[in-house]
This record gives C-alpha cells, structure tokens and sequence, in this order.
C-alpha cells in the first residue's frame, strides 16, 4: 500500500498535472508566427496520441492477442469515420470476445 | 449564451466516453487499496488518464513522493504542448481568471475537440468542460463502488476503451492528411522502437521523444501553411 500521506500524495498529481495545462495559456498571449514552431503544435496532437497509444495498447487486456483484435476494429472502423463511442465500444467487444474464444479453446 | 451551449452540446460524447473508461480507473485504484472516495478526489482533480493511471500504480508500488511527481509531470508534459498550441487559437481578450480555469480542462479529447474550432471562446470551451468532468468524476466513484462486480473479463475488455477513442481521434486526419499520416507513422515506429529496446526509457520520456522527433520532422517536411490553419483533430 501508499508509503507517502495520500493528501500530499493526491496534491502533488493535482500540482504536476494543472500546472503543465495551465502555464502556457496564462503566460503566453502572442501568436507564433514562426512557421516551423506552428507547423509543430498543429502535428503535436496526432503525435501525442499515437505514441501513447502504441505499444501500451498491448499490455492493457489480459492478452497482447485480444488488444491487437481491438486495435484492428478501432483502426477500420474509425477509418470509415465511425463516432468515437461506436470506435471504442466496438474495439472493447472485439477484445471480449477474443478472450472469450481464447479462454474455450 | 449560444457559445456556451454548443460546448456543452459539444461535451457529451466525451462525457460518455470519459465515463466508461473512468469506470475502469475506479477499479483499478480500488484494487490498489484506495478508498473510493480518495479514487473520486484524484479523478474530480487530476482530469487525465494516463497520469491518473501511472500515479495509482507508483502509489499501489509504495513509490516515494518524488518518483510519484516526476512520473506524472513526464506524462503529462504533452498538456504543456497542447495548452501551448491551445493559446494560439483562444479569441483575443480572455482574461487571467478564465486561463486559470481552463487549463483544468486540457485534456487529449477535449483540447482535440476544441481544435476543431477555428476560433477558441471561453464560454465555448468551458461548457465543453462541464460534462466530461462530471462524467470522468461519477465514472470514477461507479467504477469504484460498484466495479467489483464486473467479472474479470469485461475489466479487461474496459482496458482497450481509452485507446480506441485515441485511435478514433488520429485514424479520420491520418486517411485525410499524407502529412498527418506520415507524422503519426513516425510517432507510433518511434515509440514502439524505443519499448523494444533495451534502454529501459521510462513512459514518459518515451512520449516525449516520440512525440517531438515525429512533430518536429512534420514540421519540417511538410510545413503547415495558412490556408490548411484549421485542420484540426475533430473526431
């Protein structure tokens, strides 16, 4: 269990994850006008959301098989520009049911 | 006032996705010997998954204080980029008070939704706020209490959900955009190169660097001219 006092312990993920957010847009009010540094914020997103994805996704089942079935549905069907809940529902019954055939194999 | 609604309007499919998936986080804080309430009180302040997740775990490892911030600012130091690129869409005139309160709001999906807006406004972006945080909070206090009964295989079938809704927001500008594509390719080889390899590179480092090296290549392969301004990340 915790070895730190959890009220110091819940403050410090407050702290490190506030201020990260909330610095830029308090301290920073001019427009970048350096091509290359807006060309990057507009790739950062795309970027931070692959790499956190990959290859975490395949430690978050049981299985690395039943997330690699769900990450193929999740692919194909936001591929075909499915909502983000159909995306995510869809891709949480392809990794069951793996599961499910892997358990009665 | 119509501002105002149509970021709430805007809110409620990540309210229900933040729902879900925070589901999974109660359960996972309780295993980890946290009290519902203090899971609520983490998620009510922290707003973000990954940190929240890596944060429990260290908890759970009866990490020290130190290790705990260094984790989580490494995590989250992506939100210093977003709220970065965020600030160059905010409609001029927005005061201090309203920075302060927004900032609690930069997360992946809400600060991707806003993206899709040309022009940021306050009272836009704090009703897209409300939403996901009640949603992201309640989930949290019902996955809590009453996610012991869930069985086994459905907990894990609740893992993949944050990363499909990640998956949800890249793959629509990916198919649309060769450069989103190429950067996003980058991104996810970078990453998974660096967990392959035997440096033992921490999570949050590991973002990081990929993330920089695929956004900076972006940037100078295929720089983003005024007229392409407004492609955002919108699910």
């Amino acid at each position: 269990m915790t070895a730190v006092p959890l009220g110091a312990a819940i403050a410090v993920m407050w702290a490190v994850t506030y201020l990260p957010r909330t610095l830029p847009l308090v301290l920073f009010r001019r427009e970048i006008t350096n091509r290359w540094v807006r060309s990057f914020l507009h790739y950062v997103p795309y970027a931070v959301l692959t790499a956190l994805t990959l290859p975490a996704i395949f430690a978050a089942t049981t299985s690395w098989v039943s997330a690699g079935a769900g990450l193929v549905v999740a692919v194909v069907l936001a591929w075909r520009r499915r909502s983000l809940l159909t995306v995510a529902l869809a891709a949480a019954v392809a990794v069951w049911l793996v599961e499910a055939a892997l358990a009665g194999l | 006032m119509g501002e105002w609604r149509t970021g709430l309007r805007d809110g409620v499919g990540i309210a229900l996705g933040y729902f879900t998936i925070s589901i999974a986080f109660g359960l996972a804080a309780v295993r980890s010997g946290l009290t519902p309430l203090v899971a609520t009180v983490i998620s009510f302040t922290n707003l973000s998954s990954s940190g929240q997740f890596a944060g429990v775990t260290i908890l759970a490892e009866a990490g020290s204080l130190a290790e705990l911030a260094l984790t989580v600012l490494l995590i989250n130091l992506r939100y210093v980029l977003m709220a970065f690129s965020l600030s160059q869409r905010l409609a001029p005139g927005i005061g201090t008070g309203r920075r302060l309160l927004m900032g609690y709001g930069v997360t992946d999906e809400i600060y991707a939704l806003a993206l899709g807006r040309r022009v940021v406004t306050a009272p836009y972006y704090l009703g897209l706020m409300v939403l996901p945080v009640l949603g992201w909070t309640a989930g949290t206090l019902a996955g809590a209490v009453l996610g012991q009964v869930l069985p086994p295989s459905l907990q894990s079938a609740m893992g993949v959900l944050l990363y499909a809704m990640f998956v949800a927001i890249v793959v629509p500008p990916a198919r649309s955009s060769g450069p989103v594509l190429a950067v996003v390719a980058l991104a996810g080889s970078v990453s998974v190169l660096l967990a392959a390899l035997p440096l033992a590179v921490a999570p949050g480092w590991r973002l990081i660097v990929a993330t920089c090296v695929a956004a900076a290549l972006g940037a100078t392969l295929f720089p983003v001219g005024d007229a392409d301004r407004p492609a955002g990340a919108r699910p």
